[in-house]
Parts: C-alpha cells; sequence; structure tokens
C-alpha cells in the first residue's frame, strides 16, 4: 500500500504530557508513572467558548492543536492570525461526549424534560469537530466516527482513505473519556486518553515516521511489555493506538498490530 | 477529471411511508404525507412526527437479542426490504465477506435504550438495570456493528456520526476506501429512530414546528424529527451501466457556528460545487435538486443562498422532509434513494406542505410533482457542527 508520512503527533493521558515528555516513555528509556493528567490548554478557543465547551472537546482540540503545531502555526481567527496550512479532519471516538449524554438522560427522567439547548447542541458526535473548524476557520472535510474498542484503528484507515483520494494532509484524531455514573458500570474506560496524527501522503522534511497500512484477518492485537500502560491501552480505545505510538517513538522499523472489531489492522512503521 | 463512479447495486428505504421502496415512490406520487401529531412514547409535544408504524411490537431476538433496541430494530426491517439482505448475500459470493466494507450514519444510535434505562434506575444506588447494555444499544457503533453481522460481513466496519450529514457521508468514506482498496464493494446506509433526546432537543432549540412542516413556506416555523433505515449497496459502475450511479460528492465544513448554518450557505455551496466538480459537470447539466429543506427558517434561507450561488434560480429543487419528516442522521440516505427513485421513474417530486413560497426565497422551488426525464440529481445534507455534504447521482443515457 502507499506510505502515509507521520508529521506530527499530539498526546495527552495520565503521565502522557505532549509528544516531546512522552517519546521517552514510549520508546523503553523511562518507565512509565500514571501521573495526574495535566489541564487541557485549547487556547484556540475564544474565552467564552471555552468555559462553555465540554472536557471531551478540549482534550480533542488539545492533541490536534499539538500536532498541528509542530508542521506550522495553525489558523486562529479569534486572535486574527492566520497559519499556512489547513488540514481535513477525522475524529475518532468509541462513545463521544458521555458527561453530555448523561445530563440529556438525567433531564428526561425530571418533571417537564427540561433538556438544555447548550447539552442538547453539544451532544452530537461531531462536536469536537464543530468546535475545531470553528477554533482554526477551517472548510475542509471532516469525519467522525466510533468503531467501538476498534475506534483508532477505523480512524487510521478512514484518514488514510481520505489523504489518498484528496493527496493531502489529514489531522486524525482518537479520544475517549471515563463515562459518569451510572453509564460508567456498564462502560470501563479507565482514564482519559487522547492522540492526533497529522498525516500526508507526501514526503517531506517533516516526517517523523513512514507508515504503510494492511488490513489483516483474526489477529490478534499487540499488547505492551509495561503493565501500566497495557492497562491504559487495554482500557481506552484511543489508547489503542499506544502500539503504534511507541513503534514510532523507537525510531526503528517495526510492524505492529491494532485491534479493530474482530479483525486487526497492521502497520509498518520506518523512521 | 471526473471521479471513477459507483453503481447502485441493490437499495432500500424505510420510514414513515412504509416499508421498502415502493411505499415511498407511491407516496412522492400521490402526495401522501407520512407526517402524523407526535404520539411516540409519553412524550408531551406539540409537534408532528415520522413514525415507522409496528416497531414497538418487533424485538430482536435470538443471537441479535443483545441489540434489541429501537433503532436495531429499525435497522433490521430496513435491512430485510427490497430483497436488500439478499442481494448483499450473492455480493459475498462474488467478492468475499471481509471484502465488503460496512459505513452506517446515525446520530443518536441506541440512546433511546438509555433514556428507558435511566427511568428504571435503583432508587438505592443509582444502577442503571441489569438488562441494560451499553455496547450492543447506546454507543453509536452498535447499528454498524448489527448491520455488518446481520449481513454476516466481516470488512472494514464503521459508524460515521455528523449529525445530519451522517448517511451522506457514508457514500464518500465508501469511495474512498474502494479507492484505497480497503474494501472491493459497499454497503452505506443511515438509521436514527425517533427518541425523546431529539424530540426534547429540538423543542427546547425551538426547532420543532407545531404543525407538519413546510419547507421555503413565507410561514414555515420548524422540522419535524422522523425515523427511517436506508441502505445501498456500492460497487464500481461497469463502462455502460444502466443503474443509477454516484457520480460525485463533496463535504466542508462551516467554521461558522455550532448549530446555526452560516447566513451565506458558504460551506452549503462549497459542498455542491465540491460533488460538481469531482463528478465533472456543470450547474446548468443538473436537472433536480434535492435540498436538505428542514423548514426551519434560517436553515432554509441559508442553503437557499447556497443553491443561488452555485446554481442560480432555474434548476428545480424541492424538499421531501413534509413526506419523511427530517430523519436525521438517516436523512442523506434516505434522500439518495428517493433521487434515484426519481431518476428512474422521471419524477421530480414537489415540496409537500408548502403553500406559499417565501418571496425573500430564490432558488427554482418546485411545489408539485412533475413528470420528467432525469439525467443528474444532487442531494443535499447538512449539520449541527457545521458539517455538509451533497451527492450527486446520475443515469447514463436516460
Amino acid at each position: 500500500m502507499n506510505p502515509l508520512f507521520v508529521e506530527g503527533v499530539g498526546i495527552l493521558a495520565p503521565g502522557l504530557a505532549g509528544w516531546a515528555a512522552s517519546r521517552a516513555v514510549l520508546a523503553g528509556e523511562r518507565p512509565y508513572v500514571a501521573e495526574p493528567m495535566p489541564a487541557t490548554i485549547a487556547t484556540l478557543l475564544p474565552a467564552n467558548e471555552r468555559r462553555r465547551t465540554t472536557a471531551t472537546v478540549k482534550l480533542a482540540l488539545h492533541v490536534a492543536q499539538e500536532a498541528m503545531d509542530q508542521v506550522a502555526p495553525i489558523s486562529n481567527p479569534s486572535s486574527g492570525e492566520r497559519g499556512k496550512l489547513s488540514a481535513a479532519t477525522v475524529f475518532a471516538s468509541s462513545g463521544g461526549d458521555s458527561e453530555v449524554l448523561d445530563k440529556i438522560c438525567t433531564a428526561l427522567t425530571q418533571p417537564g424534560r427540561p433538556v438544555s439547548p447548550t447539552q442538547f447542541h453539544h451532544s452530537v458526535h461531531n462536536t469536537p469537530a464543530g468546535y475545531w473548524s470553528i477554533a482554526t476557520g477551517c472548510t475542509q472535510p471532516s469525519l467522525s466516527l466510533s468503531a467501538y474498542d476498534g475506534s483508532f484503528a477505523a480512524g487510521l484507515l478512514e484518514a488514510a482513505a481520505l489523504a489518498f483520494a484528496e493527496a493531502a494532509r489529514v489531522l486524525l484524531i482518537a479520544y475517549d473519556l471515563p463515562l459518569p455514573f451510572p453509564l460508567s458500570a456498564r462502560r470501563a474506560i479507565v482514564a482519559p486518553f487522547a492522540v492526533a496524527l497529522l498525516l500526508n501522503p507526501v514526503a517531506t522534511e517533516r516526517r517523523q515516521a513512514t507508515l504503510r497500512l494492511t488490513r489483516t484477518g483474526f489477529e490478534p492485537a499487540d499488547r505492551l511489555d509495561d503493565a501500566s500502560l497495557e492497562r491504559l491501552r487495554a482500557g481506552n480505545p484511543a489508547a489503542r493506538s499506544l502500539p503504534l505510538l511507541c513503534a514510532i517513538a523507537q525510531r526503528k522499523r517495526k510492524r505492529v498490530m491494532l485491534s479493530g472489531n474482530d479483525t486487526a489492522l497492521g502497520v509498518d512503521v520506518e523512521p | 477529471m471526473a471521479i471513477e463512479p459507483l453503481a447502485i447495486a441493490a437499495r432500500t428505504v424505510t420510514n414513515a411511508l412504509g416499508r421498502g421502496v415502493a411505499a415511498s415512490l407511491a407516496a412522492l406520487r400521490c402526495g401522501e404525507s407520512g407526517l402524523r401529531p407526535c404520539d411516540f412514547e409519553d412524550a408531551v409535544l406539540d409537534t408532528w412526527i415520522g413514525r415507522v408504524a409496528g416497531l414497538e411490537e418487533e424485538p430482536l431476538g435470538g443471537e441479535f437479542a443483545a441489540f434489541d433496541c429501537r433503532n436495531n430494530r429499525l435497522a433490521r426491517l430496513g435491512l430485510e426490504q427490497d430483497g436488500f439482505a439478499m442481494a448483499v448475500r450473492d455480493a459475498t459470493a462474488r467478492y468475499s465477506a471481509d471484502r465488503i466494507g460496512v459505513f452506517v450514519g446515525t446520530s443518536t444510535s441506541g440512546i433511546g435504550a438509555t433514556e428507558h434505562a435511566y427511568r428504571q434506575r435503583d432508587p438505592l444506588t443509582g444502577s442503571l438495570p441489569e438488562t441494560f447494555d451499553y455496547q450492543h444499544t447506546h454507543n453509536v457503533f452498535s447499528v454498524a456493528d448489527f448491520a455488518r453481522r446481520w449481513l454476516g460481513l466481516t470488512g472494514v466496519a464503521l459508524a460515521i456520526s455528523t449529525a445530519c450529514s451522517s448517511s451522506a457521508k457514508a457514500f464518500a468514506s465508501a469511495w474512498r476506501h474502494m479507492r484505497a482498496g480497503f474494501c472491493d464493494a459497499a454497503v452505506v446506509g443511515g438509521v436514527d429512530s425517533l427518541c425523546l433526546t431529539t424530540l426534547y432537543g429540538f423543542n427546547a432549540l425551538g426547532l420543532a414546528s407545531s404543525r407538519p412542516c413546510r419547507p421555503w413556506d413565507v410561514e414555515r416555523d420548524g422540522l419535524n424529527v422522523g425515523e427511517a433505515a436506508g441502505f445501498a449497496l456500492l460497487e464500481w459502475a461497469e463502462p455502460d451501466d444502466a443503474r443509477a450511479l454516484l457520480l460525485g460528492y463533496g463535504e466542508s465544513s462551516d467554521a461558522y457556528h455550532m448549530t446555526a448554518a452560516h447566513p451565506e450557505g458558504a460551506g452549503a455551496a462549497l459542498a455542491m460545487q465540491g460533488a460538481l466538480a469531482r463528478a465533472d459537470v456543470t450547474p446548468e447539466q443538473v436537472d433536480y435538486i434535492n435540498l436538505h429543506g428542514t423548514a426551519t427558517p434560517l436553515n432554509d434561507a441559508a442553503e437557499d443562498r447556497a443553491v443561488l450561488r452555485v446554481f442560480g434560480p432555474e434548476t428545480p429543487c424541492s424538499s421531501t422532509k413534509g413526506w419523511t419528516g427530517h430523519t436525521l442522521g438517516a436523512a442523506g440516505i434516505t434522500e439518495a434513494i428517493l433521487v434515484c427513485l426519481c431518476l428512474e421513474h422521471s419524477l421530480i417530486p414537489g415540496t409537500l406542505n408548502t403553500r406559499q413560497r417565501d418571496p425573500k426565497l430564490g432558488a427554482g422551488l418546485v411545489l408539485d410533482n412533475r413528470e420528467r426525464p432525469l439525467r443528474l440529481a444532487l442531494s443535499n445534507s447538512f449539520g449541527f457542527g457545521g458539517t455538509n455534504c451533497s451527492l450527486l447521482f446520475g443515469r447514463r443515457g436516460a
């Protein structure tokens, strides 16, 4: 298959505070310590929007911004700054913003069913995509998807297909957060995790890694040696990206297997 | 240069007009709406809805019992109409089960199951009832997971959830996956079912009309929520393919506001232009536009500006929401199939319920049905978050 070049990586999770700070951990050079996740910045959003948006939106936008900033400053209409770069986007999340859905379902049990208009318009799966396009002024196509625990692999395939079809950069963002009670008892997501990959179908001097994707049959996905990282990988659909991120951080030629649903996605990684 | 077209090898639609394409075509022809005053569950709302009759009595059982919820019931009902599941089984023999992708659009998936579970929380612990199955009902992927299992497909499968453009984007995603070689054929579809979240949500936003919706009407005052399931089987077109073809798609983001459409319809225009460019056709060649046309005052005005900008005032266009209601994540597939029926049966549907066109709107709105051969037809789908998708369908030699 055609290669895809990784030009930017954003990551935020407990103990993984950004790509620069996480590389040594993911390369196995430093131990993983699940420290509390630092606050998201999402400085792209105007202050009043930032107040209204949820933790889910902030987390997704935080990693998206980190990945884009590694290549070029992005457009920021609220500060009047126009960046040189925009990219089509793919947002992959198993469950979207369950905090919002919990609030709506709770309101529906109350007299008069007072669903908040703001909650309702934040309830769509593409809310982070909407805020991202508003914050960056980017009018390019965007897809928001879910494939349950296989959401990252499905997002990577969609991002690749989109990059090849348009012969242009695509920004993939995968994110999931723990659900609030009582949904948390029925869907265990152990910690928040978000990752963004800026992918280019054209090789430039900015490439950090080269990826080649191969869909395979019912092969098992790679696991991680570190027990805490493996717990994170298995416990958050977006963290199923970790074997790939580790391979990129190690700067070695390697084939990784990412979990899809029943099937696996093979990714040949080269530095 | 035009993109390689996809042929619609099989298609089906189920909505408030009935089960299967024949029910929709008959209702389009005779101008009979599927809308009714809201009688969904115990909702107390002064609005009209497009409900699919009978879902309440048709639970999923056996190996699919875990998937049982209104949305997956509707998916099953849709897959079993028009010989669609049979056509996919035939295609599986040609392509193999792991080479047919599944791309299903939905906005709320099976959230209705969670709404019910929240009403049955344990008074002491707050827990949800033991019978509640989040993964197989509420989760966004549930409907795509159900569809692939029902059809016995093992290839790429994803749920696309971009509000009301979801199942239009399923066509674009399928084209890209096939082009990239991730699959050789695709089942695309959309399923969204009535739930209290959307009924009370649109009511809270003041966007639900207390009357049957009237797109482009001077007195239009909102939408009617509907439900639908639709599916299409896509494969690469043959050189002289006589079937309905997907010739182009266009997508854009408004980058404007979470719920309000861009007042000039800039994003909508970009999506329409993208579909025309991929098909390598000019606006003058398009015979009919199926509008998103939800009948909210601002959305129709924005879409009107966009249509005028790209097509001018002559191209015949109409909204079929007066028949089906706004089926949200299923609107893209519903209207794609209606457009294919119109291409096959030489029909330009009117705009049901609309009596007096808003004089401020200038697009070439068709009020009453016209019989006329069509070669190229566009379908628009726009959603919350400023997500836009236009699809161009056509028939050769028509």
